[in-house]
């Protein structure tokens, strides 16, 4: 039974309603601003009246922009180390995790402290060695710095994030397969792996989020070499190279085209998104 | 056991059956398929981590810079420079620290409140929910574009309401007064990533607490501050290490917005290292960076994990 009686409920209620909204409101009013800007023309843009509901609707700026931007081959780039990302995250990383998870073997307890002491390691430390080995390697300037560490897996959260929910699954599921002559390999890709979608699919869009979104890596090791920039670097150079003054409307758009997969993919996997946020948070 | 026990054991065994030796055969290899399956980890860790990590203690020590063949010792310079003849080096530590100051206590509040807000039974709160996440996962860099359209100074939409309020333009990105402000506001706007962290916090607390509170004669206040806080102080601990460790770190706004200025109000440590490695090629002086920075945020972390003790409940004590 509880205390509150119902005219007090309505009253608390009625309180909390405005504030969420107004918070709610503010939260994305800037977006709703890009969205409309960048559905205005240059006049529009650089004028002192508020207008959220550009008229006319300048659709056409989305077209423009791709002739003013090579923001297909942007595009195209980002995609090469989303999907490194993605295939080193759900396949590469689930394979270290099943391993860390499910396999014994002399010493794993002690390899997976040292996994778990990386995840604390904050990445400054690695940022200009890395840039040294890799330059020593005459592969600055191109992709395989920001693809070959995420095609080996090189992210110990995801690892443990999904040794963490295949220690959950039973080990009868297991001793089954075997029995049935499944080799350990067999029973990570044909008994585990499918079982495992939710963690997958929350890997999945973290590790095109990781990738999508990823600034100083590509600033750092692709540095001048245009041909390879990815999304998130050429928005920076298209700001710096035709200034906010004159292309305002198209920055909002090309940021709008930048925004909307991100969208897309956790509108998608809204559910595993959050519980693999909170997963990782919970450890703490 | 004898090695004569141990073959008749074995003799047993083999007569027990193609089933169990097939599963002994098994037992002894999967000593060696552990390792295939982290190897890919193996190696990452140590290319991606161990080795660079000691090679930027190394370089550290060095005045290595891109384009020279073999780095000079230099012992401690790098270390003495920093903290004596570097004032940007005092100037960015102190931008990052004010930075922080405001950006993760503010930040765990407002997610904190919201997280209680939305935690009631309130309709809609599904897309309440989703409303406040969503700025958390706008890329950094689209964010920075965003922001700086907002603060520009004629025509942003910050501006333009305070003049209608009457308050007048306010140069935000180009006062260095306002600069890091400015910043601050825009990295609030990101605080979903902890809201969401709170509410599965606050889900995990039991029912019945509240109700044993209630026969107690506890009203929402008391229930706040007996129930609920001290069962998220763990949750807060969590956020707060997590925001100082990111906060440290404060990089892609402060390049695109301001690069640093005006007049090096928003320099924050990530940027000077970046501008050392990257434009001015001091590597060595750099990974010196690098390094203190690391032990800063360890002894941030260990400093908040040992006070901790006191104001953090941990289940049962």
């Amino acid at each position: 039974m509880s205390v509150e009686s119902s005219q007090e409920r309505l009253i608390r209620r009625g309180a909390i309603y405005p504030i969420v909204t107004a918070g709610a409101v503010v939260m994305l009013f800037p977006l709703l601003w890009t969205l409309s800007t960048s559905l205005k023309t240059i006049d529009q843009v650089t004028t002192l009246r508020i207008d959220l509901i550009p008229h006319p609707i300048a659709w056409w700026n989305y077209i423009d922009l791709f002739h003013v931007a090579p923001v297909l081959r942007y595009l195209r780039n980002t995609m090469v180390v989303v999907a490194a990302s993605m295939f080193g995250g759900v396949v590469v990383c689930s394979f270290i995790g099943y391993g860390f998870a499910r396999v014994s073997f002399r010493g794993r307890e002690l390899l997976f402290m040292i996994l778990l002491s990386t995840m604390m390691l904050p990445g400054v430390v690695q940022l200009i060695p890395l840039f040294v080995i890799f330059d020593r390697l005459g592969w600055t300037g191109t992709f395989l710095p920001l693809v070959v560490p995420r095609l080996l897996g090189h992210n110990p959260f995801y690892i443990f994030l999904l040794r963490q929910f295949f220690r959950s699954v039973p080990m009868e599921l297991s001793d089954a397969a075997r029995i049935d002559g499944c080799s350990e390999f067999c029973i990570w890709w044909r008994v585990v792996m499918p079982i495992s979608k939710p963690v997958l699919a929350a890997i999945a869009i973290f590790s095109f989020q990781y990738a999508w979104n990823d600034f100083l890596s590509p600033l750092v090791y692709l540095g001048s070499n245009q041909k390879l920039w990815t999304l998130a670097l050429g928005l920076n150079a298209f700001r710096s190279f035709e200034g906010q003054q004159t292309s305002t409307h198209y920055l909002m758009a090309m940021s709008v085209l930048m925004i909307i997969p991100v969208l897309i993919v956790f509108a998608i996997g809204q559910r595993e998104f959050v519980r693999g946020v909170v997963m990782s948070g919970i450890r703490g | 056991m004898s090695r004569r026990a141990l073959r008749k054991a074995d003799a047993v065994e083999s007569r027990a059956g193609p089933l169990a030796r097939l599963s002994q055969f098994k037992a002894r290899h999967r000593g060696w398929i552990g390792y295939v399956f982290i190897l890919p980890w193996l190696v990452s860790f140590l290319w991606f981590d161990l080795i660079p990590f000691v090679l930027n203690l190394y370089l550290s020590f060095t005045d290595y810079s891109v384009g020279v063949k073999w780095p000079n010792w230099v012992g401690l310079a790098n270390y003495t420079e920093m903290f004596t003849e570097d004032h940007l080096y005092g100037l960015s530590l102190k931008n990052t620290i004010y930075y922080m100051g405001f950006s993760v206590p503010l930040g765990i509040i407002f997610a904190f409140a919201i997280a209680l807000l939305l935690n009631t039974d309130i309709r809609g709160r599904t897309a309440y929910r989703t409303i406040y996440y969503i700025p958390a996962v706008v890329p950094a860099v689209a964010a920075s574009m965003i922001w700086l359209w907002i603060f520009h100074t004629r025509y942003g939409i910050l501006n333009q309401v305070l003049r209608l309020v009457g308050i007048g333009s306010i140069r935000w990105l180009t006062r260095p007064e306002w600069a890091k402000p400015a910043l601050i506001i825009m990295s609030l706007w990101g605080f979903g990533a902890q809201m969401v962290i709170f509410l599965a916090g606050l889900q995990g607390i039991p029912g019945e607490l509240y109700e044993a509170a209630e026969i107690d004669g506890a009203g929402h206040w008391h229930k706040m501050r007996y129930v609920t806080i001290p069962l998220m102080t763990p949750t807060i601990l969590f956020n707060l290490i997590m925001g100082i460790i990111g906060g440290f770190q404060v990089f892609t706004a402060a390049f695109i917005m301001t690069n640093g200025g005006p007049l090096n109000a928003t320099l924050f440590y990530m940027l000077h290292l970046y501008n050392n490695a990257f434009r001015y090629f001091r590597m060595g002086y750099a990974s010196a960076m690098a390094v203190v920075l690391f032990f800063i945020i360890l002894i941030f972390t260990l400093l908040m994990m040992r006070t901790s003790e006191r104001w953090v409940y941990y289940g049962g004590s």
